[in-house]
């Protein structure tokens, strides 16, 4: 998460065009735009365009930036629906409008229920846990995905990611359970059999 | 969500399944609380699915910088963005 007072960008520079400024704000930013794009799309040169064409879009837009959001917020939002469309340009036989549910109350039960919280710090540091890490995001729906990316690895607050995807508060709240609860069904599923190595 | 080797109220662990996600945050009324732990101190496997969700959630924020952008993106950004001059990476 970036500190976005610390940096003080100044808005009618940007609007203005000062090319300076806006350099200041790309280097302030690339690196979590390019994480979020690698996370949703776990592929190097789509995360690569994702963030050209965040940046590019930025730059033709930022007059029409009126600071009603954050710098942050705004760039994210620019990113999570370039990452979001290439996933349905790829993918187009899945259907990316299939809603998650919203409620608490179906939520999918849990099957796991091995206690791999023991195993040895050294299990969770591995090139190979770190691997499953991954795999597990990218089998998450990408709506929850994208959620999921936005509050736990961003470290975003509910607020700013509802803001991001223009989601209510309670809705961000019940997808990032929905993708916290089956992350942990797919890292039970690879931890369970460590500990059967240990 | 689970079950328990000794009878008990089942239905709280539902109860407990929607309220997980403001538990592992530390979001939840002091009273909700103890229900809860109330809840886990009884309930083996519900311990282990917050146990282990909570180090789920502790093992992708703790991976979460890891991600590094190579300088050769960092530089076709700048170059695509006409902005190389104005602001070069550092060696």
């Amino acid at each position: 998460m970036i500190d976005e007072d610390a940096h003080n960008f100044s808005i009618s520079a940007l609007r203005n065009g000062d090319r300076v400024e806006f350099a200041r704000m790309v280097e302030t930013y690339y690196t979590p735009i390019y994480r979020l794009a690698l996370k949703m799309l776990a592929h190097e040169q789509d995360a690569e365009d994702v963030l050209q064409t965040t940046f590019l879009k930025a730059f033709q837009n930022i007059q029409g930036f009126e600071g009603r959001s954050s710098l942050s917020t705004w760039l994210y939002r620019i990113a999570a629906n370039e990452a979001l469309m290439l996933l349905r340009r790829k993918r187009p036989e899945q259907s990316l409008d299939e809603e998650p549910a919203e409620s608490e109350d179906n939520l999918p039960l849990p099957a796991q229920f091995t206690d791999w919280c023991c195993l040895p710090e050294k299990e969770f540091v591995t090139t190979e846990a770190k691997a499953q890490l991954d795999r597990a995001i990218q089998k998450l729906p990408e709506k929850l995905r994208v959620v999921f990316i936005l509050r736990d690895i961003e470290g975003l607050a509910i607020k700013q990611t509802g803001e991001i995807l223009n989601l209510t508060e309670t809705a961000v709240k019940t997808r990032l359970l929905r993708a916290r609860l089956a992350l942990r069904e797919s890292l039970s599923a690879y931890f369970s059999e460590r500990l059967l190595l240990e | 969500m689970s079950q328990p080797a000794h009878p008990h109220d089942h239905s709280a662990c539902q109860r407990l399944l929607a309220s997980i996600g403001d538990y592992v945050e530390g979001e939840i009324n002091l009273e909700l609380c103890q229900e809860i732990e109330r809840h886990l101190s009884g309930c083996e496997n519900c311990r282990i699915v917050v146990d282990t969700l909570s180090k789920t959630i502790y093992l992708y924020q703790a991976n979460a910088q890891d991600t590094t952008v190579p300088g050769a993106v960092r530089d076709r950004l700048f170059s695509t963005l006409k902005l190389d001059a104005i602001l070069p990476r550092k060696p």
